[in-house]
């Protein structure tokens, strides 16, 4: 961070107050300009989710919620009576995001947890095993992150519908639950660069293969096992393309799906904005919580996929 | 990229091999044990799939009944299908349309958070948008951009131009498609080029600063060529990428207006599950892998883009 003000063309020494530089607040001010686009909209999402339909369609420019109201979230969780949502700009259409809310926590977290284990498993076994056809094995592997996923969906929603298990939440997660290309890969990479020593001294010592990925690889490799487990449940909570095609019934149907219904579901022509917003804003908490508590560690990860 | 070509085997440390001589086991066994579960899953899921997506691609299947074979016959109506050739054309301007804005802007962005600030909270306030899924993003930005109350449409007014029918207009559907998918992806790709231009060692700079050069000689004589594996890999990031769209269209425009949106993957999805011609959507599904495998190649072949220039 402080080695590299000197090879910045713009900046100048630091530490000592800079006389007035107009490149640089220049180069400020659009700065400031990109991240209000970033963060901007999501305070107009929550400012529309508080408002009332009527009062939004009159009041579209007030920076503030039109006529302050929590209405939107309680009907979108299913707490208003159909007449009362229907007063308030509503479909009246039974929804229930908590089931939606719980379905999608379901389908990320077991996702999450068997395709991390798996591929921690299977990461162990290409980078400190030694068997014929290692290599050959790895590159099939990584050769999967190539093929498009609407290439694959097509014979496996088939695969899920033969098994009989459209509509399950087994057939949601089966394609995902054993690895994904990109994990392994991720933490092949770690296990490569593990020390060693560690290892053979338990070796020595008689220590079989799974009590050293145990007690030795998997504690040493927490933090980058960290980093995988929220790309990865961040990845799978806005999975919207698998979900459609095999959980579209209400009790196994995700929060990315079911945003998908309740906008479709508009009655007289009126869409119901601040319920919309209030569903939006919902399905995008857990990850804005996520973020919230390990930001540093998401943003710390950008820039690692593949790039030396 | 880079780090794939290293060779693990030569990692192997010697007390191991001294181990193993001595025990005389080798560790197939065990490596099979600890590669099952990911071995089932590649099988099953991305393998098998694989091999049955090219052999649907020559049947005739509608879910009932079993997959028949007709040859080239799903390829022969593709190339005279206008939908099909609609798709390529709008799925093509969506992807230059990324492209153009997405590397622009990403790459600006990247130099000014390179030279004014590089602060975790700007870098997370950036990413903040890619964290969030293709359909929030495309309602979030429905919601904003609608014609009648949207607040873009309000300040459009506000400034005296005329409101724009930005999902409801042949000539805005794309654009405004390639728009959110930017604004959901120019922090993240912003990142990726920062963390290469983190990468590119200061003595560059200090010694083209010694010889005189001007801001720009700097940027498109030393930054632009050092950059060049990562911008590449962007690009293939960001092609291949654009060339699946399908999330964003299919929560707000569902392929019009007319076949303004019908982007490649919508139709795929419309052709095999709401036609149930799962024959002629693996067929285009075969044209899609092919073309994204196609472009990875070029980009990876002539933009040479696992080489520095820096060595």
């Amino acid at each position: 961070m402080t080695t590299t003000a000197s090879r910045a063309p713009l900046a100048k020494p630091a530490r000592r107050r800079r006389p007035f530089n107009p490149r640089r607040a220049g180069a400020w001010a659009l700065l400031i300009l990109a991240i209000a686009v970033s963060v901007l909209p999501f305070l107009w999402v929550l400012r529309t989710a508080l408002s009332t339909n009527s009062a939004l369609a009159s009041a579209s420019a007030s920076l503030l919620p039109a006529d302050f109201t929590f209405g939107a979230f309680l009907r979108v969780f299913g707490l208003q009576t159909p007449a009362e949502a229907v007063a308030e700009g509503g479909s009246g259409a039974a929804i229930d995001f908590w089931l939606y809310l719980r379905n999608s926590l379901i389908f990320s977290s077991i996702t999450t947890a068997g395709a991390v284990f798996f591929s921690a498993m299977a990461a162990y076994a290409f980078a400190r095993l030694r068997w014929k056809g290692r290599n050959a094995v790895f590159s099939l592997f990584l050769g999967t992150m190539l093929v498009p996923p609407i290439f694959t969906a097509l014979p496996n929603f088939l695969l899920i519908k033969n098994l009989d298990l459209l509509n399950t939440m087994l057939g949601m997660v089966l394609p995902y639950v054993f690895m994904t290309p990109f994990a392994i890969f991720f933490l092949r990479q770690f296990f490569l660069n593990m020390s060693r020593e560690v290892e053979e001294a338990a070796m020595l010592d008689g220590a079989k293969h799974l009590r050293i990925f145990f007690q030795i690889v998997l504690p040493n490799a927490a933090a980058p096992i960290a980093t995988l487990a929220l790309l990865t449940f961040i990845g799978q909570w806005n999975e919207y393309f698998w979900p459609l095609l095999v959980g579209s019934q209400d009790d196994v149907r995700v929060l990315q799906v079911g945003l998908g219904v309740f906008k479709s579901q508009s009655p007289q022509g009126a869409p119901d904005w601040s319920g919309l917003m209030a569903a939006t804003l919902i399905s995008a908490l857990p990850v804005l919580i996520l973020f919230a508590a390990f930001g540093k560690k998401i943003v710390n990860s950008i820039g690692f996929s593949g790039i030396k | 990229m880079t780090t794939l070509t290293r060779n693990p085997g030569s990692r192997e440390h010697g007390l191991t091999r001294t181990l193993r001589r001595r025990t005389g086991h080798s560790d197939v066994k065990i490596a099979l044990f600890f590669i099952a579960p990911a071995l089932i899953g590649f099988v099953f899921f991305y393998l098998v799939p694989t091999i049955r997506g090219i052999y649907l691609s020559f049947t005739e299947y509608n879910i009932l009944g079993d997959p028949e074979w007709i040859g080239m016959e799903n390829y022969q109506a593709i190339a005279k299908d206008p939908l099909f050739w609609n798709s390529l054309a709008v799925t093509g301007q969506y992807v230059l349309l990324n492209i153009a804005l997405q590397t622009a802007l990403a790459l600006g962005l990247a130099l000014l958070m390179h030279n004014v600030a590089k602060s975790t909270l700007i870098r997370g306030a950036l990413l903040l948008p890619y964290l969030m899924s293709n359909v929030i993003a495309a309602l979030l930005w429905f919601w904003m951009l609608d014609y009648q109350i949207g607040v873009v449409n309000q300040f459009i007014e506000w400034t005296g131009m005329s409101r724009i029918a930005f999902f409801g207009s042949e000539e805005w559907a794309i654009p405004t498609q390639a728009l959110i998918n930017t604004w959901r992806h120019m922090g993240y790709t912003a990142l990726l080029i920062f963390a290469g231009l983190q990468a590119i060692p200061g003595h560059v700079y200090e010694v083209a600063k010694l010889d005189g050069a001007s801001a720009w000689q700097t940027f498109r004589k030393i930054t632009i060529p050092l950059l060049r594996p990562v911008l590449v890999l962007v690009l293939v990031v960001t092609v291949i990428g654009s060339f699946q769209v399908f999330d964003t269209v299919a929560v707000t425009t569902q392929g019009g207006p007319v076949n303004a949106t019908r982007v490649i993957q919508y139709y795929i999805y419309q052709r095999a599950f709401t036609e149930s011609d799962f024959g002629y959507g693996s067929a285009i599904a075969v044209i899609l892998f092919l073309i994204l495998a196609l472009v990875a190649f070029i980009q990876m072949k002539f933009l040479k883009g696992n080489e520095s220039d820096l060595d």
